[in-house]
């Protein structure tokens, strides 16, 4: 049995008969981390009891139960979705010893199911980030070329997946942070319908836009893993109602008939790498060959999604991170003596001294934009021009089933070649946010790569809940590029 | 535009203390993003709805039935510093 070919279900199927036991399994992705981490720096915590966890399910196995779709798989979760007993960072200095409580929901839904949850992975404090740079623990490598980013916020998520270093990997995405690293590390990722995936215990950045959601090394694997994570959940009041399909038994590859949109707004291509243009084109001429076919359409205000992303994004985060006050949990300033303090000292030094400069950045941008005097010119003026864009998809949605683009206008970059200019850093994500801001499934699925080596993947866009016509159109682009199923030659 | 002051304002409302040299290196960030961010204002929004949340028609408010949640101890036990069952925290009055 080949770990590193095999699918998830096959696995979960081989566990749940004995084929191979979930030690076995657990073992084995250990090693791989323990050999292969060091270079990558996407895991930053262990679950010490993974081993237990397994010999667990071995037991349920011999007594006859039936564990679960993901009988003995091990995944991997970021860092920033909560786990029992196990530390959970944001990869910010602020949490660095919190040791959450309770499991977030869609972590529960994974053991449940039987997953062994083998470690949290690297991400960009806060998610706030393109790049994984911005991380309490270091830089996480791009494993295709160590000298490159996984992308981020995902960064770990991606870098770890790529390296097959776990089964599946969980991230999330608030204007793309799961879609870019799946991009650069030429693998699956999807952010799910806003509602789709419950976001209880996963920790907010941005409540209106952060989705979390699978990223494997095919669409079939990514597929079972959304089935299991999806559903509403009473303890969050915005998780959907909505049924969630059998993803991986309903894909049908077959393309006669869809109608793929692509937006006008993307016609100057000026931005693009030749390489990432060529890879959309040639990926265009595939789908026309399935049978699909493709239509020009316009979302007039995409254009507009960066600059209407940041100003939500940043005030909802300066609202969210208020929680992190230094009397609950998390990081506290090291004062001597608390009895003479002035209480505005005691939050601003712990703030201060607590979150990176990335965050501080956009607590910053964030109040501004809520502050009285700007609140309407801002906040309140992109919350409208969100409505407009929301609207206008629905529309392009009547006359099309699903929107391809580009994920990114370049392939991966090198570390450190981006990080000093947040303007530039920012527009690179004009692919992804405008999807969070409509609450729109999307997903990245590899295609090619670049002249360097490096990965390209191709971004496909649904309406609300239509994240199986997504599978299935992945699922036949992937059929028909089976090279790109190899990974990094290096693993 | 931004300044200085607005600078100090927003770091003073966000409870942030910030070094001299992290205020000019937002300063002259911020003032750029900004900048560039204003090309919404030249959009016309009148008498629309703002839109908070993507996907309103998923609203749901749960039934009120008290149910077993964290235990106080182990809600406390990432706390920074406390006293037995409370929160140790500067004289806020």
């Amino acid at each position: 049995m080949d770990l590193l070919k095999i699918s998830i279900s096959e696995l979960a199927t081989a566990v749940q008969t004995k084929k191979i036991s979930a030690v076995e399994v657990t073992k084995f992705f250990l090693n791989r981390i323990e050999k292969l981490n060091p270079q990558l720096n996407a895991f930053v915590t262990m679950n010490e009891k993974a081993l237990d966890e397994a010999r667990q399910v071995d037991e349920k196995v011999t007594k006859g139960e039936n564990v679960g779709p993901l009988a003995g798989v091990p995944i991997g979760v970021k860092d920033l979705i909560c786990t029992k007993n196990l530390k959970t960072t944001a990869a910010s200095k602020i949490l660095a010893n919190f040791v959450p409580p309770y499991d977030a929901t869609l972590v529960a839904k994974l053991k449940s199911a039987g997953a062994i949850v083998v470690g949290k992975l690297n991400l960009d404090e806060f998610a706030m980030g393109s790049s994984n740079e911005n991380s309490m623990f270091g830089p996480c490598r791009n494993p295709w070329n160590p000298e490159y980013v996984p992308g981020g916020s995902s960064g770990g998520s991606a870098a770890a997946q790529a390296a097959r270093l776990c089964m599946a990997t969980i991230g999330t995405d608030t204007g793309g942070s799961i879609r870019q690293p799946a991009s650069f590390c030429g693998i699956v990722g999807i952010k799910p319908t806003y509602g789709r995936v419950s976001r209880y215990g996963v920790v907010a950045f941005a409540s209106s836009l952060d989705q979390a959601g699978p990223m494997a090394s095919t669409v079939a694997d990514a597929a079972l893993v959304l089935e299991v994570i999806s559903g509403h959940d009473t303890k969050d009041s915005t998780s959907s109602l909505e049924k969630v399909p059998a993803f991986l038994k309903s894909i049908d590859q077959n393309l006669k008939g869809l109608k793929i949109g692509i937006l006008k707004e993307y016609a100057d291509r000026a931005a693009w790498s030749p390489e990432v243009s060529e890879q959309f084109d040639e990926a265009l001429n595939l789908i026309k060959k399935l049978g699909g076919e493709v239509v020009e359409l316009s979302v007039p205000f995409t254009k507009f999604s960066v600059s209407m992303y940041y100003l939500i994004a940043a005030s909802e985060a300066s609202s969210n991170l208020s929680r992190y006050d230094g009397v609950k949990y998390g990081h506290r300033y090291n004062f001597n003596d608390l009895s003479s303090l002035k209480l505005d000292e005691f939050y601003s030094k712990t703030r201060g001294t607590g979150f990176g400069t990335e965050v501080k950045r956009r607590i910053m941008l964030g109040t501004h934009c809520l502050s009285s005097g700007y609140y309407d010119a801002y906040y309140n003026k992109a919350c409208q021009v969100r409505r407009l864009l929301r609207d206008q998809y629905l529309e392009a949605f009547k006359k099309c089933d699903l929107i391809c683009s580009p994920v990114t206008t370049t392939p991966a970059f090198k570390v450190g070649e981006r990080v000093y200019d947040p303007l530039k850093m920012y527009l690179n994500d004009i692919f992804t946010t405008s999807t969070n801001l409509a609450g729109l499934p999307g997903m990245s699925v590899p295609f090619g790569l670049s002249k360097g080596g490096l990965p390209i993947g191709i971004q496909i866009n649904g309406p609300h809940y239509g994240e199986q016509k997504m599978f299935n159109l992945a699922s036949a682009i992937e059929a028909n590029r089976p090279d790109l199923n190899r990974g990094p030659d290096v693993y | 535009m931004i300044d200085l002051k607005t600078i100090n304002h927003m770091a003073h409302l966000a409870k942030l203390e910030l070094t001299e040299e992290e205020k000019s290196k937002f300063l002259e960030q911020l003032s750029k993003v900004i900048d560039h961010f204003q090309e919404i204002s030249t959009i016309d929004t009148k008498g629309v709805e703002p839109l908070v949340t993507p996907t309103e028609s998923s609203y749901y408010l749960r039934p009120d039935i008290v149910v077993k949640s964290e235990t106080t101890e182990e809600l406390l036990k990432n706390a920074p510093d406390r006293a037995g069952q409370l929160f140790k925290v500067p004289p806020v009055v």
